[in-house]
């Protein structure tokens, strides 16, 4: 069967306490709530109407928004633990998942800690004891020098035995932090420099250490669970190759394009690592493959469940957290490494993360508030049967990446082959409707269907950066059709919107004749003229609008081009319907608001187009000066190191401030030369949003006054 | 019908396009928008615009073509609001006012005083028209009276609101002075009493317009401005958000339904919410009347295609039969209908003064459809004492104090146009069709009596009239009636808000009546009927 909890007893916790938030605590409760286990949540006060805090029994707050404060607190957490009467505490996957130090204290305090024992964590967290231990025991790790001895001297001479091109990492990093790569030998310092800094600044540990690169690497990860017993287990193998920023975007099961030889050594490989710390729990191997070899390293352990974790539920019919409550409660796992390897993965699964970023600007983490969320109509969450499987733990009216990562949902198929998943992934994919912040949903669709991932196996994790030109093309544009709809639509749902605003549109006495919102004139058409830009390629166009009545439209996409005439454009609610050149189109829209710019998301044919237009804003202060030389964040985040102060000079390209968001440092610097101003207000630690203005950078000193040109014109006049 | 649609099409785009190309280069240059373009931007999005009286001006002024009169008027939602509207064209004219500018800019403050609807100003005009301050300065009804008004309205409480878009010279200066509350937009909006050449003139000094009266002078020191604003496009914004905080919520009677007004008290009649669109297409009106003048047709056709489902609870069908009376719904507001279906006689007068009494107690508002060549001439009907029935229908039209609106769908002539609810008669609104007639008699009745007279004089010298000289005489009198009663030569003179495609009538008519609704409907009293 492929549930295993049907005549199985419910694992003998009295009441488990979910440590984590969003889309993984509602997935850890969804399952505690099917085996019958009492739950209780802890939050924030960031997420007080979160979907996962409902979710749960009992829920408790545990602090203000930021982690340290809240989800990192382990005291906090354990005396809600003690209070509630919890005997078990499930971490999730981040904060204090990968906590050795927490998870002594949970043992300390007699509940059981829903992952492997501290020792192994301790020993998996430490980079270069992990490849000495991985090693021992005969598992392949990437030459490398993992010495104690952190000289420059010494990393350089290390540096040239493992040889170039080379990583630089820190020995406590993960997820791309602290890691710098040199691909010669002149690259090296400054990358021992900038790694050390960052490894100082975000893990309190400044030890590095070397690692060859390997140029075509695919990432491979297997995954494992153990119990208390000595039973360790491999689930197969995932592909997570295709990454950006380090970062995993798309995910499946089991890798493909590999024999079953190779399965089998990895699985085993994986298996070895895990007895090798006396693994228990849900955990992960991860192995940098080489394309051109085939060979495969042990790269690092994932003491936790991953966020990947549904590919393998999906092909093995597990669900993984049932298994790791179980351990937790001291059973046996209740299957064999025979019987898996004798049914072997059941078809192939995807996984693709929709996260809230800005794919086009080398996706920086995006933010906002999630102002529409549709998932497809076929959709389970959570569930680990299903054939398409939705996890997210947003709910419409939510804010998004502003305190914790930006992932809005994991879209998962389940298919009899590749081919069969993928389709259903880009069906799913089509199907989910999300607006209000910048997201890769569009980027997931294009990547799902590029020929080089669908067909050609084209693997590694390189594979965005190379078919960059195609995924991301800087010509993109719409069709006029697409455009004409857009330009027809805007000036309906703005008139919809404003009668909402102004109650409007179901006044009588003859008001009626005023409120039909069809911009009616008297012996000739309104033509309004609508500049709007494509969000996703920037392109600019000046849409002109000719008002035929409150449902046809003329529609000049391009000056010199004959109008597209839409008709019959009809709009309940957010649905729509038209007849775009004859043919009738329907779909989806939403006007909203974000960064000072007017949105109108459209959905069309599983497709989302969004057009922006700028709104003005100006200041009513008399000696305003122009507001031309604003400097914005590109991303929320926030500010950490203020190079300059109000009224510096500054000169074009030099270095302002900083800003951290998710993980990485961007530096903005002067678009011109000029004076600093308006700093007041922005200090370190400030929190800024995307698109706030941080800074203006003025005119050096007063040339003429600009009160002459003006008054030059007023006497024309 | 198509063909003067037509004409009136592309004579209305001719007077869209203003001052002409070099005018509006000129102006546009500056950052500046045309009064429409002005408008369109300040309206919530989708509201209509009713623009009045565009033809104003044609050919008064002879080759000074003064396209729409200068001046841009109509009543458009401004934040759910009616608001009524003002905007110069400084393309034309540099925004002077000629007298044809004055008489429009006071017909919309008529209108926004009697609906109680705020006015706003978008100023940009050089103030009166100096060679024509004859027509222009001195008079009750000239330039000073738009003060006046901003004053009076002011005082009942219908805000007023200005926004400075370039230059409010002299008696102009005071249309933001005396506004409620005002925005200026730095570099174009100047205000002076004396511009810089006046000032130097008089006193020597030699001054910036800027320095004189520029929006950082009238916005930091004079405060006679209230809004500094960067650009064309933030004025507007800002003029929006004054609207919104106008309050105006607190002085509509906001109309009850049917089913919620049970209160006899109530200043407003009740409206039905389930309205429906008329069965048959407003479009065919465009068809209603037969290209011969002198073809009979019958008006009800007309109500078909203007009232709400095309229903209409006629009063007296069978009596007084050449004027048609009724009651209807447009929009689902209740009106009483007064239609011409033929010469007035007596019986449908005193029908028409029943029927007005009848929409004066019940406060229904009144349409009148105007199709007359007026009362019925000759002894029978002079014996029978037409004029003091005539005389009674002009009594309850001039006492009703039900909003009206007048629509002339073919003729107006006579006496009919008076009793009928013709511009004398204030309707709070008046439009015409393009096919519309309007003297005190038919140009062949005109020529007529006039070469009878003609005719008699020669007689009485003891000669005769040669008769191509009556024919020649005739033609002539003919001819001057025609020009002078087409619909392009009385509204250019504001003898109607604006010719209408008969195709928007439903509509026009329509929103003019929620326009005049916008204000309560007073009690009628009549004077003495004579029996």
């Amino acid at each position: 069967g492929r549930s295993l909890h049907h005549g199985r007893p419910r694992p003998a916790l009295r009441k488990l306490l979910v440590a984590n938030r969003g889309e993984i605590a509602c997935r850890v409760l969804t399952t505690a709530r099917r085996l019958g286990i009492p739950t209780v949540a802890v939050f924030s006060e960031a997420d007080r109407q979160a979907k996962f805090v409902a979710l749960a029994d009992e829920a408790f707050c545990i602090g203000p928004p930021p982690a340290r404060e809240s989800y990192l607190r382990g005291d906090v957490i354990l005396g809600v633990a003690k209070k509630t009467g919890a005997d078990a505490i499930h971490p999730g996957y981040g904060f204090l998942s990968e906590n050795a130090a927490f998870s002594e204290a949970c043992a300390a305090a007699g509940i059981a800690f829903v992952g492997p024992p501290a020792a192994a964590i301790r020993s998996m967290g430490d980079k270069s004891q992990a490849k000495a231990i991985m090693s021992a025991a005969g598992v392949p790790v990437v030459p490398g020098y993992h010495g104690e001895e952190q000289e420059q001297a010494r990393l350089e001479a290390e540096a040239e035995v493992v040889g170039f091109p080379l990583l630089v990492k820190a020995v406590s990093g993960g997820g791309g932090k602290g890691m710098k790569l040199a691909t010669q030998r002149s690259e090296l310092s400054n990358a021992i420099a900038s790694a050390r800094r960052e490894a100082a600044a975000s893990f309190g540990d400044d030890r590095l250490l070397l690692e060859r690169y390997i140029t075509r690497p695919r990432h491979v990860e297997v995954q494992v669970m153990g119990d208390k017993h000595g039973t360790a287990l491999y689930l197969f193998d995932r592909d997570c190759s295709v990454q950006r920023r380090h970062q995993k975007i798309i995910e499946e099961a089991p890798a493909p394009g590999l024999p079953a030889e190779f399965h089998a050594h990895i699985g085993e490989a994986a298996v070895r690592a895990a007895r090798a710390v006396g693994y228990e729990s849900a955990g992960t191997v991860e192995f940098i493959v080489d394309v051109d070899t085939q060979d495969f390293y042990f790269m690092e352990m994932n003491t936790r469940l991953q966020v990947e974790h549904p590919v393998t539920e999906a092909i093995t019919g597990l669900d993984l957290v049932e298994l790791q409550l179980r351990v937790a409660a001291g059973e046996r796992l209740p299957l064999a490494q025979a019987d898996l390897a004798a049914a072997g993965p059941r078809g192939h699964s995807f996984e693709a993360r929709l996260y809230a970023e800005n794919t086009r600007r080398q996706f920086l983490p995006g933010a906002g508030k999630v102002l529409r969320w549709r998932t497809p109509a076929a959709a389970q969450q959570f569930d680990h049967t299903a054939a398409i499987r939705v996890d997210s733990g947003v709910s419409e009216g939510d804010t998004v990446g502003t305190n914790y990562d930006p992932m809005i949902a994991k879209i998962v198929t389940h298919g009899p082959d590749r081919e069969a998943a993928l389709a259903l992934l880009r069906q799913a994919l089509a199907e989910t409707q999300v607006a209000g912040l910048p997201t890769n949903l569009g980027f997931l669709q294009d990547l799902a269907a590029h020929p080089a991932f669908a067909v050609d196996l084209d693997l590694d994790t390189g594979f965005i950066e190379r078919h960059r030109s195609s995924l991301l093309p800087l010509d993109e544009s719409v069709a006029p059709e697409v455009a004409a709809l857009a330009g027809a639509l805007w000036g309906k749902l703005a008139a919809a919107a404003a009668a909402g605003n102004e109650g409007s549109g179901s006044r009588g006495g003859a008001m009626a004749a005023w409120d039909a919102g069809d911009s009616k004139r008297l012996w000739h058409k309104l033509e309004q003229k609508l500049p709007v830009r494509l969000a996703e390629s920037e392109q600019q166009m000046e849409l002109a609008v000719t008002y035929d009545s409150g449902s046809s439209f003329e529609v000049v996409v391009a000056p010199g081009q004959p109008p597209v005439s839409v008709q019959h454009l009809t709009l309940a609610g957010d649905e729509w319907s038209a007849e775009v050149s004859g043919q009738r189109l329907a779909g989806q829209a939403l006007m909203h608001s974000h960064a000072g710019e007017q949105v109108l998301s459209l959905w069309l044919q599983g497709k989302c187009f969004e057009f922006r237009r700028s709104v003005p804003t100006w200041s009513k202060d008399a000696n305003a000066t122009a507001s031309h030389g604003q400097l914005t964040s590109p991303m929320p985040g926030k500010v950490v190191k203020l190079l300059v102060a109000e009224s510096d000079e500054v000169t074009k390209g030099q270095p302002l401030l900083v800003i951290e968001a998710m993980k990485m440092e961007h530096t903005l610097s002067a678009h011109a030369d000029g004076v600093v101003q308006g700093l007041a207000g922005l200090h370190v630690g400030t929190q800024v949003e995307d698109g706030q203005v941080l800074l203006y950078i003025g005119k050096a000193a007063a040339g003429g006054r600009d009160g002459e040109a003006a008054a030059a014109v007023g006497a024309a006049a | 019908m198509d063909g003067l649609l037509e004409q009136m099409t592309a004579e209305l785009e001719k007077i869209r396009a203003a001052g002409g190309s070099v005018a509006v280069e000129r102006h546009t240059s500056r950052g500046k928008a045309l009064p429409r373009q002005r408008i369109d931007a300040l309206l919530d999005e989708g509201s209509p615009f009713l623009e009045l009286s565009p033809l104003a001006g044609m050919g008064l002024y002879g080759a000074d073509d003064v396209p729409a009169g200068g001046l841009v008027t109509g009543i458009g939602l401004i934040h759910g609001n009616l608001v009524a509207i003002v905007a110069n064209d400084a393309t034309v004219k540099g925004g002077t006012y000629y007298p044809i500018t004055v008489k429009k800019h006071l017909r919309l403050q008529e209108i926004a005083a009697a609906c109680r609807l705020p006015c706003l100003y978008l100023v940009d005009s050089g103030g009166a028209n100096l060679p024509r301050q004859a027509d222009v300065f001195p008079d009750r009804d000239h330039f000073g009276r738009i003060f006046f008004n901003q004053a009076r309205m002011s005082a009942a409480g219908i805000p007023q609101i200005a926004v400075v878009l370039g230059s409010c010279t002299a008696g102009g200066a005071y249309m933001p002075a005396m506004a409620d509350e005002s925005v200026v937009v730095k570099g174009n909006g100047t205000i002076f009493l004396g511009g810089p050449p006046l000032v130097r003139a008089a006193t020597g000094a030699v001054v910036t317009a800027e320095e004189l009266g520029g929006a950082a002078l009238h916005c930091t020191t004079s405060g006679v401005i209230d809004h500094f604003a960067q650009d064309e496009p933030h004025a507007l914004t800002i003029t929006r958000n004054i609207f919104a905080n106008l309050n105006l919520r607190h002085m509509h009677n906001t109309p009850t339904t049917a089913a919620t007004s049970s209160s006899s008290s109530s200043s407003r009649p009740a409206y039905d919410p389930d309205w429906q669109e008329p069965l048959y297409d407003p479009v065919e009106l465009r068809g209603a009347v037969p290209s011969d003048s002198k073809a009979p047709w019958d008006v009800r056709g007309v109500l078909g295609r203007i009232l709400d489902g095309s229903r209409f609870e006629e009063f007296k069908s069978n009596y007084g039969k050449t004027l048609v009376t009724g009651f209807g719904t447009l929009y689902g507001q209740p009106v009483g209908v007064v239609a011409n279906n033929g010469v007035l006689f007596s019986e449908a007068a005193l029908k028409g003064a029943h029927f007005i009494q009848l929409c004066g107690q019940r406060k229904i508002p009144l349409l009148f459809l105007q199709n007359i060549t007026g009362f019925m001439v000759g002894k029978k009907y002079e014996a029978g004492g037409i004029a003091k029935d005539g005389a009674k229908m002009v009594m309850a039209v001039a006492n009703a104090k039900v909003p009206k609106v007048t629509v002339i769908i073919g003729g107006s002539f006579g006496a009919g146009n008076y009793g009928m609810c013709g511009r004398a008669y204030s309707p709070s609104f008046m439009y015409m069709w393009p096919n519309a007639r309007i003297s005190v008699m038919g140009g062949e009745q005109a020529a007529g009596v006039l070469a009878q007279v003609e005719a008699d004089k020669a007689a009485r010298k003891g000669g005769s009239w040669p008769a191509e000289e009556e024919a020649a005489f005739r033609k002539k009198i003919m001819d001057r009636y025609d020009s002078e009663g087409s619909p392009y030569f009385a509204s250019a003179r504001l003898w109607d808000d604006g010719v209408i495609d008969p195709a928007d009538t439903r509509r026009v008519v329509g929103m003019s009546l929620a326009a005049a609704l916008n204000a309560p409907t007073e009690d009628s009293t009549y004077g003495v009927f004579r029996m």
